[in-house]
């Protein structure tokens, strides 16, 4: 469209952040930047950002740092800051007025391919990381659900993958983070050199100082498949009891439940069980094939009328009588496997303009059942559960913001057509909170302090060791501000 | 025999794309940049992605009395080179320059005096070597027609296109190939999530039009491809017109 105060430019409003006016360059040299023989004409606005989850949005300068100074630099400046990497964690942990990008800091630094140790900055994404290390028959040894978040993002979630309840989260494969700290000083920290500090980081949400490299342990592989079991179930009972006969003898394991399934039905799902599949005996040249990296994005947000109970319902029963047989076993790619979703780009979008909550909670084993089944019930008498809902068991954890704790944990997404969603998850966040369990932080936009406060035991000895290294809480975000981690 | 390449201000998004093109076709790598440091880590990834050699040296394009020297000294510190790619620009800020004798000389000097010093040395170390060479000299398609707002860069990027020209006509019955580049807009980090626009490359693919045009030994190269013809016609637009236009 026109630009109403360059009428003679044409404006592209292209992902809000940026105003583009192109055009011939007449009368264009009072311009901040007019370049070539046509403007193209790069007005920096706060840049609207949002996380995965589309919702809370809010205005930001954000800036990309390419080298080691350049972080130095732009951390000694007086406002506080947070370093976000590539924005997908779903609320408001990625978000603040400034933020300094990690996305251009993705050089591999050494990588030892005897033993799998990758040194790397940490702005390189999961995806880079498996396009380079999957060749020479190395993985990620941990991996959410999607392949694009950046390295120091895990980190600072300390995520967990579908093998946390034999191997834990992300911070078990952290030998050593390289960071710089508020004051401008670059520091290494490890199990063994200021350990409070590692601790504090792995799950530390990016509060302690930026990351700006890692090395990490990666998962030496026999073949880029994966020997998939899948087994459906009739009920909640029955789900827990293959995660706890299934514990020992399957590196991955995941379900996926029927939210919406009520009475004798409640928590019906699907669970899959994965191992590394051996390499095939022929042809070898394809036992590491890449992923493709086409992908079919979602071009707009869906209207929201898609989105009704009945959609919602439909789809959940289609999904769980996809699978004919109780028990059905195949090879699969590690692409569908680990990441379903990422062959849809933005698929959030399918929630509609307004975005979604997703949320995700722990409880511990004991009484496990009885509490996941109060949960579920709640949910499918409110009839707006998710299409997706993941259930998982969990092994212990030790970072000190660090989110899986010993037993169960379960990811919902709820669109966000209205704000009544909200006090209903208050209301489950009590019931989460009574268990002593709690909710991921990457994924939360509405938590409560008081809620926060009582769910993690260990804040007061994070925040000792913040005050530390930050004394003037240099570093924040807009979930930090919320729940007071300062 | 290894083929190694010298990048001249490897800092910038576009020679560190090309640096991965040249890297995978199997050139091993020496790259020039004020700040050496800063180019470690980048220097470390080449290396560890495709096993080549990465050298990196020291390079202040405005030491004008060391660039005589620099082609011996890369030779003596890392051995024999190539090819030669320079990248060396400097936008500045126009308007300033107008009145700023010293941002006026930084633009003039960066983009054409010390650009032609060094290629002008260079070109007779490659001459002398007597086997196949090549430059690769990146302009701009700001050179190809003075106008207000630009015409400082624009003049030294065109002078840097003329003297790659003469330099082509001098070495045109050696071994050694000279090529121009003039990119157009190209993708910088701030310019993120710009897609389907299609004015703007991004620095990869620019590197890769690059690559393929020096292999196929092509004199002139605008890249992304439509800008030639963009050019052209302005180029021809009568300069009694031209000159009225506030470009």
């Amino acid at each position: 469209m026109r630009d109403d105060k360059y009428p003679y430019l044409f404006r592209t409003n292209l992902p809000k952040r940026i105003i583009v006016l192109i055009g011939p360059s007449l009368t264009t040299s009072h311009l901040p930047c007019s370049n070539e023989i046509f403007t193209i004409c790069i007005v920096m606005k706060p840049c609207e950002m949002t996380g995965w989850g589309l919702y809370p949005t809010i205005l930001g300068r954000k800036d990309r740092a390419r080298f080691l100074d350049e972080v130095r630099g732009f951390v000694e400046e007086a406002t506080p800051l947070l370093p976000q990497g590539n924005c997908r964690s779903y609320g408001d942990a990625c978000l603040f007025p400034r933020v300094v990008s990690t996305l251009e800091l993705k050089n591999l630094l050494a990588f030892d391919s005897e033993r799998g140790i990758l040194r790397t900055q940490a702005g390189i994404t999961l995806e880079e990381i498996i396009r380079f290390a999957l060749p020479q028959g190395f993985f990620p040894p941990v991996t959410p659900g999607t392949k694009f978040p950046t390295l120091g993002g895990c980190i600072a979630a300390d995520v967990h993958g579908k093998n946390h309840h034999l191997e834990g989260s992300i911070g078990n494969f952290v030998e050593e983070l390289e960071m710089v700290l508020a004051n401008g000083s670059c520091i290494r920290c490890s199990r063994r050199q200021n350990s409070d500090l590692f601790w504090a980081t792995l799950g530390g949400m990016g509060l302690t100082g930026f990351i700006y490299a890692a090395t990490l342990q990666l998962k030496k592989i026999p073949s880029a498949y994966i020997a998939l079991r899948s087994l459906k179930t009739a009920n909640l009972r029955e789900t827990l009891q293959i995660f706890a006969d299934s514990q020992t003898d399957y590196l991955y394991s995941m379900a996926w439940i029927d939210c919406l399934a009520s009475g004798t039905g409640l928590g019906r799902g699907i669970v899959m069980l994965g191992n590394h599949a051996p390499a095939a005996i022929s042809p070898p040249t394809t036992d590491f094939k890449l992923h493709s990296s086409n992908q079919r994005t979602i071009p707009f947000h869906f209207p929201e009328l898609l989105l009704n109970p009945f959609s919602m319902r439909s789809f959940n029963t289609l999904y769980y009588h996809r699978q004919l047989r109780s028990i059905s076993d195949s090879t699969i790619h590690y692409d569908p496997f680990f990441y379903p979703l990422d062959t849809i780009g933005h698929w959030n979008k399918i929630y509609g303009r307004r975005g979604f909550l997703q949320y995700q909670f722990a409880i511990p084993f004991a009484n496990g059942l009885q509490v996941m089944e109060e949960i579920l019930q709640r949910i499918a008498a409110r009839g707006s559960g998710s299409f997706l809902a993941v259930l998982k068991a969990f092994g212990p954890q030790e970072g000190l913001l660090s989110f899986p704790i010993p037993g169960y944990t379960l990811a919902l997404d709820f669109p966000l057509r209205n704000h009544s969603i909200i006090p209903f998850l208050h209301d489950l966040n009590k019931i989460v909170l009574r268990t002593g369990g709690r909710v991921y932080l990457a994924k939360d936009a509405i938590l409560k302090r008081e809620d926060f406060e009582a769910m993690y035991p260990k804040l007061e000895e994070f925040k000792k060791i913040k005050r530390l290294y930050d004394p003037q809480n240099h570093f924040r975000s807009q979930q930090s501000e919320r729940l007071g981690i300062s | 025999m290894s083929r190694r390449a010298l990048i001249l201000g490897a800092k910038s998004a576009i020679a560190q794309a090309i640096a991965r093109r040249l890297a995978a076709e199997g050139f091993d790598l020496i790259l020039a940049a004020r700040n050496k440091s800063q180019m470690e880590p980048f220097a470390a990834d080449i290396e560890i992605r495709f096993n080549g050699a990465v050298g990196l040296v020291e390079f202040e394009a405005l030491e004008w009395d060391t660039l005589s020297s620099f082609g011996a000294r890369i030779e003596r510190e890392f051995g024999e080179f190539q090819l030669v790619v320079l990248v060396v620009g400097y936008l500045g800020d126009h308007r300033k320059a107008m009145r700023d004798s010293e941002e006026m000389q930084q633009i003039l000097h960066s983009n054409f005096t010390s650009s032609a010093l060094v290629l002008g040395h260079l070109a007779n170390y490659l001459e002398e070597k007597k086997e196949p060479c090549g430059i690769i000299g990146i302009g701009s398609v700001a050179g190809d027609r003075g106008r207000q707002s630009n015409y400082l860069y624009g003049a030294a990027k065109g002078g840097l296109a003329l003297f790659l020209q003469g330099l082509r006509n001098r070495l045109s019955a050696t071994q050694v190939h000279v090529m121009t580049v003039k990119p157009g807009f190209v993708d910088t980090p701030m310019t993120e999530d710009m897609e389907g626009l299609f004015l703007v490359a991004s620095p990869e693919s620019v590197a890769n039009d690059i690559v393929r045009a020096y292999k196929k030994k092509r004199d002139i190269l605008y890249t992304p491809w439509f800008w030639r013809y963009i050019m052209l016609i302005i180029k021809y637009i009568p300069e009694r017109i031209f000159k009225r236009l506030k470009l």
